[in-house]
């Protein structure tokens, strides 16, 4: 119990004083975690809309993947970015590793199929909804797919909720991309591993509080923006 | 533009559901396809609108393929609103044709009136009563002006004031020139509209003619029968 009280104290004091550090890593992880957010939207959401509403030969196994690769586990996804962003691997002339460019494109890789599989499964129930207004409309593939993004962007804001989460608590892959270095790719979840092992609990403790209102901010903030829950079901 | 179909079947699973069906519409009319449930109707609809694979036979139009599926709607029997606006439903397909908006936003509010629906633009469509719904579906296929107007039973669980409402319409946009082909099962709605009757039976075409011969007189004793309120 003493630690956690402590960590409450020590995430007071880091808030009130406006620590500079604090200040710092808090806008680099939501810089990392926002751009990868915005660009896996931009793949995902047209690619889990065109799922739903195309037939092809192999789509059940396309969606099955997808699925399995919401599973993906960062560290692995890591570790190959780190090979392929290395000096010595085919991107390495680009001198991106341990960047906080390496670190958007680890976590583009880790939420894209998340985002694209929550969007497929809302997208579907739209699909059949419009699917024969649609189709007698004459409506070209594209417009069918801006359609059920804007009719459906309420669901969809709940995928990208979704991927936002998973991107803002992860922490194996940008470890190994990004380094953990101080003043350059430090994130929230990489300072609270590190200090975890340097046994300074309570700043540890205080980065976790930080990330977790952070977090439930950003969620928040959304959800304003976007009035859901406002205007009833649509 | 008139079509003929020749020889068209539908088959789903090995199973025949429509014909073979030879068939020849005209250029105007108002043609109200009769006949039991089961019976084909929506099938046939959906395959003179294009929208239904057809196994067998051809469907030909007078004009080109593409510029027929342009100048068709179709309203189809529960009518599908999307999660928008009424103004937003209305405008919906002009945008398609990526209309100037000017004039998307002058027709949007026309047919608004036109549909009884001018003080409700902003409300959302999915909220509307059941007959504002089908009258909204009913606006929004003619506000394309279509040369070919389907309609699937548009006034099915409707109550009589909005079935008049969609009458008067139907009528209205018959009078300017627009072709109409709908199914329904009521009787009295079809005597009321019919120019001419296409009665269907078993996935085929079992009788067809003028309006005025087939209340008075139908030829074939299945469409008597069916007249008369009997099963068939």
């Amino acid at each position: 119990m003493n630690d956690i009280w402590a960590g409450i104290q020590a995430a007071f004091e880091l808030i009130i004083t406006f620590d500079a550090d604090l200040v710092e890593i808090t806008l680099r992880s939501l810089q990392v975690s926002l751009s990868a957010l915005v660009i896996a939207s931009a793949i995902a959401l047209p690619i889990g809309t065109w799922l739903a509403i195309r037939r092809f030969r192999y789509r059940r196994a396309t969606i099955a993947t997808l699925n399995a690769l919401m599973g993906l586990p960062p560290v692995v996804v890591g570790l190959i970015v780190y090979l392929l962003l290395s000096r010595s691997g085919p991107f390495g002339v680009m001198g991106l590793l341990f960047t906080p460019t390496a670190m958007i494109i680890a976590q583009v890789i880790i939420i894209t199929p998340l985002i694209a599989s929550i969007t497929h499964q809302a997208m579907r129930e739209l699909w059949a909804e419009y699917h024969d207004l649609l189709i007698s409309l004459n409506t070209s593939n594209r417009q069918r797919i801006l359609t059920l993004i804007w009719d459906g962007r309420r669901a969809l804001l709940t995928a990208a909720l979704a991927g936002f989460g998973r991107a803002i608590g992860e922490v194996g892959a940008i470890m190994i991309v990004g380094g953990n270095i101080d003043h350059a790719t430090r994130v929230l979840t990489t300072a609270i591993a590190l200090e975890t092992g340097k046994g300074d609990f309570a700043l540890a403790l205080g980065l976790g509080f930080v990330l977790i209102a952070l977090a439930l901010l950003v969620n928040f903030a959304i959800h304003a923006l976007s009035r859901t829950e406002r205007e009833g079901r649509w | 533009m008139s079509v003929s179909l020749l020889d068209v079947q539908v088959k789903r699973r090995g199973k025949a559901i429509l014909g073979p069906i030879n068939l020849d519409l005209g250029a105007t009319g108002f043609t109200i396809v009769l006949g039991p449930n089961g019976a084909g109707k929506t099938t046939l609809l959906k395959v003179l609108h294009g929208v239904e694979r057809v196994s067998g036979g051809t469907v030909h139009w007078s004009v080109s393929d593409t510029e027929a599926r342009q100048a068709q709607a179709y309203v189809f029997q529960s009518p599908i609103m999307l999660r928008r606006s009424v103004r937003e439903n209305l405008a919906y397909p002009l945008r398609l044709l990526k209309l100037d908006k000017a004039d998307i936003a002058m027709r949007v509010t026309d047919w608004a009136q036109r549909i009884g629906l001018g003080d409700a633009l902003d409300r959302p469509a999915p909220r509307l009563s059941g007959g504002e719904r089908q009258k909204l579906a009913l606006g929004r296929a003619l506000i394309r002006n279509p040369k070919v107007l389907f309609l699937d039973e548009p006034c099915a669980n409707l109550d009589g004031r909005s079935t008049r409402e969609i009458e008067a319409l139907l009528l209205d946009a018959h009078t300017a020139g627009t072709r109409i082909i709908m199914t329904t099962h009521d009787l009295g709605q079809a005597r009321r509209l019919a120019s001419d009757v296409v009665f269907m039976l078993n996935g085929g075409l079992h009788e067809q003619g003028p309006a005025s011969d087939f209340f008075v007189a139908a030829q074939t004793a299945e469409a008597q029968a069916f007249l008369n309120g009997d099963i068939v």
